[in-house]
């Protein structure tokens, strides 16, 4: 026996020892994942570990430390965050302080009828106007959401996905205004239609056209928008929904092998678009298991673009994400203590290597962010990257005895769902049949028992919990914008060349028959300023509209 | 003559976090209540249809997106119009504590935000639902 095999064992017996005088805190040890957590980690934990197959070097196959040389050493990432309310007016307001304020790059929060494909003055739209975003109706709106803000200066993120080309060329034609050419354009689109199926609720087609127009969108920008990220596969709204970590990256990943099929299917070469994809994670409270996430997931994507697609050009294999703080952690109670919470989950976001990062307001289990929560959010960002040094060197952590083992744990459990679902004939096949949706449900289900039992802590709520606390001071949005809303659409639909938009949305509807590219109808379209609305709906009434089944 | 408590849980509006509906859901039925989820995207009007046509003794109503005000409300509003006095109705979500008054007033019985147990939804319906439902 080597002499560390030695010494571990005397320790074993040591700590046994120590363990029946002096119980443990619990029995067993298991990461959100049921992934066990053993007492101790040592070199034994890595006996047949190779270096150069498992990490590799930064910006090198397969990504493990990161897809960049230097990460952090040459820039930090993009502090970009997610923000929208109410008009056009206000949410541009909002823009420009947050960038006076120092961050570097814009994301678009919209509200839930512009992101269903609903006018602001559509019955379906009632209580809804401006509440969770910027209500976006027409390209006049788009005009005045980034009035001053020069788009080629500027990266915006747009959470938008079933009417993400509407609002791709919404954005488009905005910065021809500018004499901003698209390729001058650097952004991303959520475009992640199958996550709103399985998690986020805001589909509107049925799963075959609503990928015939990702594919659209993929196409058009690989010609036009070379700079744009096209999709922004998001694992975020599955952990929000109550997914375990493995299953956030699982069903993210095998969401994300379903839109490179369709592409490659719709005869797309795979390094033409693949190096425009990118990811959304979630950044949530077991630190060390959401590191190990991140960097299981780059190792994973990489095997996949580079095994199972062939694609051969590097970039094509790097996973690029961005990261927002896990919203459903947040506590209600003791709002404050959610600035903790979210330093801890930045902490391990950028531990992890994201791209840019969102991090959540401390009143947001209450209502949307004030300016203050806004700016406290962003200085924790800050301080991280100013203050505490751990961005001065590349992938901190790696080589930890605990971490690099909990990696390879987390991939394994990941490639295990990945061929389950294969097994079930891919993403679109798992979410139809229910699947994804009940695996998220039954861990969401089980997370609120553990809760409630006090197994799972939440400090302020089910432990450490104060009576009489005062309410903070929290956002409204204005009641009357609907209407406000409503009046500016009448305005602008008598203002407009109305036989010119009706044209162009007949022209839109033939070639949504057909088979053709519907990015330059739908640009045609939105430059007559047909509203987001009449768009929307010319597509409904070729492509139907999804109707979930309820599991 | 007794039965088991009916539950329609509703989704009004176009909020989509269903996670809090579908946690609810379970919970009242592994407390012996028949449950009905409606899904998403439901108007105030297709919710108070489904409560009669499923002759539910409780409405419970879940939105995150800031919607409650007017559309809790529109529903409490509708069940007065048809003059139905004995369904329960509750909420649920994303709701500050000024709105919750507001609610009240309207007909709302009660509303749960983040943190609340599920047993003591359990015991709110238990102890206010309409006679009969058990």
């Amino acid at each position: 026996m080597s002499e560390l095999k030695e010494k571990l064992e005397a320790y074993k017996k040591r700590a046994e020892k120590a363990v029946s005088r002096f119980p443990e805190r619990q029995e067993r040890f298991a990461t959100s994942s049921e992934i066990d957590v053993e007492r101790l980690y040592s070199p034994e934990d890595l006996s047949d570990f190779d270096y150069l197959e498992k990490l590799a070097f930064p910006g090198e196959y397969p990504y493990t430390r990161g897809i960049q040389p230097t990460m952090y050493r040459g820039r930090y990432w993009t502090m970009r965050q997610y923000a929208g309310f109410g008009s056009a007016e206000e949410t541009n307001e909002r823009f420009r302080y947050l960038l006076e304020q120092g961050q570097t790059g814009l994301s678009t929060a919209f509200d839930l009828p512009t992101q269903i494909g609903y006018d602001a003055d559509d019955p379906m739209s009632r209580g809804e106007v401006g509440k969770v975003g910027v209500s976006i109706s027409s390209l006049a709106d788009m005009e005045t959401l980034f009035q001053g803000i020069p788009l080629d200066q500027v990266s915006t993120s747009m959470t938008i996905n079933a009417p993400a080309a509407i609002l791709l060329a919404m954005y488009i034609v905005v910065a021809e205004k500018q004499g901003v050419s698209p390729d001058k354009l650097t952004g991303t689109i959520q475009n992640d239609i199958l996550k709103e199926y399985v998690a986020r609720g805001t589909y509107i087609y049925p799963p075959q056209p609503s990928m015939r127009l990702i594919t659209n969108i993929f196409e058009y920008c690989a010609e036009h928008v070379p700079n744009w990220n096209t999709i922004s596969i998001s694992g975020y709204h599955i952990r929000e929904a109550g997914s375990t970590a493995v299953q956030e990256v699982a069903f993210t990943l095998s969401n994300a092998i379903s839109y490179v099929q369709a592409a490659i299917e719709a005869e797309l070469p795979v390094d033409k678009f693949a190096p425009r994809l990118s990811f959304f994670f979630n950044a949530h409270n077991n630190f060390f298991e959401e590191i190990a996430k991140f960097r299981a997931a780059r190792r994973i994507w990489a095997k996949i673009m580079r095994h199972r697609f062939q694609a051969q050009d590097p970039k094509s294999w790097q996973l690029r994400f961005h990261t927002q703080t896990g919203g459903s952690t947040l506590t209600a109670q003791q709002p404050d203590n959610n600035i903790v919470r979210v330093t801890l989950q930045a902490l391990a976001a950028l531990l992890g290597g994201t791209q840019s990062l969102h991090t959540n307001s401390r009143d947001e289990a209450l209502a949307l962010p004030t300016e203050e929560s806004a700016r406290i959010a962003l200085r924790t960002q800050q301080i991280i990257a100013y203050e505490s040094g751990v961005a001065d060197t590349v992938d901190p952590l790696g080589g930890s005895y605990f971490l690099e083992a909990l990696t390879d744990r987390m991939e394994e459990k990941v490639w295990e769902y990945i061929e389950k679902i294969d097994e079930m004939g891919g993403a679109v096949a798992a979410i139809e049949q229910g699947y994804m949706q009940r695996e998220i449900q039954q861990a969401a289900y089980q997370t609120q028992l553990n809760i409630e039992s006090g197994k799972q802590i939440v400090i302020g709520m089910n432990k450490f919990a104060v009576d009489n606390e005062t309410p903070p001071e929290l956002l409204r949005v204005n009641p009357e914008l609907g209407r406000i809303q409503a009046e500016r659409l009448a305005k602008l639909r008598s203002q407009r060349n109305n036989e010119e938009v009706e044209k162009r949305l007949q022209a839109l509807e033939k070639a949504a028959e057909g088979d053709a590219n519907l990015m330059p109808y739908i640009l045609d379209a939105v430059r007559a300023y047909a509203t987001t609305g009449e768009i929307a709906n010319t597509l409904r009434a070729v492509f139907g509209e999804y109707r979930p089944s309820l599991f | 003559m007794e039965h088991k408590i009916r539950v329609l849980v509703a989704k009004p509006g176009l909020d989509g976090h269903d996670r809090g509906a579908l946690v609810i859901a379970q919970g009242l039925r592994d407390a012996g209540m028949e449950v009905i989820y409606t899904g998403l995207r439901q108007t105030p009007e297709q919710i108070v249809a489904a409560a009669i046509q499923e002759d539910v003794d409780v409405i419970g109503l879940s939105s995150l997106s800031g919607a409650h005000l007017e559309l809790f409300s529109e529903v409490a509003r509708l069940l007065k119009e048809q003059g139905i006095d004995d369904i329960l109705v509750i909420g649920g979500g994303v709701i500050p504590d000024e709105d919750i008054s507001a609610l009240q007033q309207n007909g709302i019985a009660a509303v749960f935000t983040p943190g609340t147990p599920m047993q003591e939804t359990v015991k709110f319906i238990r102890d206010h639902v309409r006679k009969g439902a058990v």
